[in-house]
């Protein structure tokens, strides 16, 4: 009988620990308390495309606050809206569209205002050197041409049928992704010959893919909001990262990346 | 059978966490749907024409991995030279693959300008954004399955009663045929089983190689996937349907073939 309690709780440990152990990921450790002067963790969940530039204001955000870490998640807008409304906890939330921010704001998760700090705008993506010529948004239509776009469902679908409405002109892609990097997957791979993606992800990918700017581009500006989580273990850190990313710092590394103001 | 003379009474505590552990998130996704909205949810357009892809490239699939999968599995438990026994773990190696690792494999395999897709893409075939770039992605997924499940039956069967019936003046072919098979119609039937369910849930490799287009490509777990983004209602309702999809092949087809001692004991 003593073996076979020993052996439960054997079990129950493993099982705590695995519990546990998966928990830390998911809610990261905010800072040890809001009276300390300085020093913790700033926890945020940013949409994927705005991986490099608050990679880079992060370490900027460390250098003016010493002590003070920046942890982030990157991942679709609202797969971190999903997270967010299922208990993750976490300081700060910038989203790719306002449609993300507003269903993040209807939750209640928002303490004040978002705030918009950059936009972005579609761009065809081709092979280096543009063999098939493509040289505007009804070049798309070229017979033969393999073409890639984003699925309605997503940002990045949305705004390409608000392209193709303001254009008259119809795509017929060879698939609709699910995520923009997917689109720009497909193009860098040589899989397809064009895609629709965003300005900033096609200057990521540097001389991978020739962009072709269209002036319809215009008529789908996504526009990225910030805001203060209320699970914001110390708002006033919270509001001063989301200074930076809205001040002269912030904006020159996002416009370094092709992002245009809001 | 009924009762299992020897075992340990506390081998039931972590028996019974594994089951609920595996049970417990197909419940919550039952418990989630919207009973009231399910039938509209999956009868839409969209869902009922994922569905109708993803049975026919499983199908598809499957018969491909029977074609190759059963001589492979065949030479691997028969064939005892150093060639065989040093390819063996290369060709099981997508069981532990990530999908995702597969479709890039595949990509640049197949792909336009993959190894062996340019000379396909020169003469003419376009395997990417198609179909049948579903069935290789479901099919290179699916074989390692298939070749475990029917290398294990062939090991357990042995080798006795073809050498009977050689001796007894059958041709290779003639034994192959008339008592190889038959001996081995258990562990094909489970490995067949398992390779259509792996073909149906079959995810990663598919988004990585094959693209999403309604009709084409997107089979259901791509829909599930996309619908999440927008409708998450939809997205549960669509995960119980392949559930019960599965699950009515595992139990329905593959119930008998799965008992123990029907696999081959691999």
């Amino acid at each position: 009988m003593k073996r076979t309690q020993s052996i439960v709780g054997v079990v129950a440990a493993v099982l705590l620990v695995a519990l546990t152990g998966c928990g830390t990921d998911s809610a990261a450790p905010t800072s040890s308390s809001a009276n300390a002067p300085a020093g913790g963790t700033l926890t945020v969940y940013a949409a994927a495309s705005l991986k490099q530039t608050f990679t880079d204001i992060g370490e900027q955000f460390k250098t003016d606050n010493p002590g003070w870490q920046v942890e982030f998640t990157f991942a679709g807008s609202s797969d971190l809206v999903t997270q967010l409304t299922q208990g993750a906890k976490a300081d700060v939330f910038a989203s790719a569209d306002t449609k993300n921010m507003d269903k993040a704001a209807k939750a209640g998760l928002l303490s004040g205002d978002p705030v918009n700090f950059a936009s972005n705008t579609l761009t065809i993506v081709v092979a280096p050197g543009n063999p098939k010529q493509v040289t505007s948004f009804a070049d798309l239509n070229k017979p033969g041409l393999n073409v890639v776009v984003c699925a309605p469902q997503v940002p990045c679908g949305s705004a390409t049928e608000k392209v193709e409405q303001a254009t008259k002109v119809t795509l017929n892609p060879v698939s609709e992704e699910s995520s923009v990097t997917d689109v720009l997957n497909k193009v860098t791979t040589g899989q397809a010959d064009a895609g629709l993606v965003y300005v900033t992800d096609a200057m990521g990918a540097g001389a991978k893919v020739a962009k072709v700017d269209f002036p319809e581009a215009a008529a789908a500006v996504n526009t990225y909001p910030i805001g203060v989580l209320k699970t914001a273990a110390d708002a006033a850190v919270a509001k001063k990262f989301v200074d930076l990313v809205t001040g002269e710092a912030g904006q020159k590394i996002l416009s370094q990346a092709g992002f245009a103001k809001p | 059978m009924t009762r299992s003379a020897g075992l340990p009474r506390w081998l039931y505590l972590p028996a019974t966490v594994g089951a609920i552990f595996v049970v417990l998130p197909l419940v919550a996704v039952a418990v989630k749907v919207d009973w009231s909205q399910f039938w509209s949810l999956i009868s839409s357009q969209s869902s009922v024409t994922a569905l109708e892809l993803s049975l026919r490239t499983a199908a598809i699939s499957t018969v491909l991995c029977i074609a190759l999968g059963v001589p492979m599995a065949l030479v691997l438990a028969r064939n005892d030279s150093r060639w065989v026994r040093w390819t063996r773990p290369l060709i099981l190696l997508p069981l532990v693959l990530p999908p995702v690792v597969g479709g890039i494999a595949l990509l640049y395999a197949f792909g336009r300008l993959g190894l062996l897709g340019r000379y396909l893409d020169a003469g003419g075939i376009q395997i990417a954004f198609t179909t049948s770039a579903v069935v290789l992605a479901q099919t290179f997924v699916s074989l390692p399955f298939l070749v475990i499940a029917i290398e294990g039956a062939a090991r357990t069967a042995g080798a006795d009663y073809d050498v009977v019936a050689a001796t007894l003046g059958a041709r290779p072919t003639t034994v192959w045929w008339r008592v190889s098979l038959p001996l081995l119609a258990p562990g094909l039937a489970s490995g067949a089983v398992l390779a259509f369910a792996r073909s149906l849930g079959e995810f990663g490799a598919t988004l990585t190689f094959a693209g999403s287009r309604e009709g084409v490509t997107r089979t259901l777990p791509l829909e599930i996937y996309l619908q999440r983004e927008s409708d998450a209602d939809a997205a549960v309702a669509l995960s119980l349907l392949l559930v019960v999809v599965a699950a009515v092949v595992v139990i329905g087809v593959g119930s008998r073939a799965l008992k123990p001692g029907g696999s081959g004991g691999w």
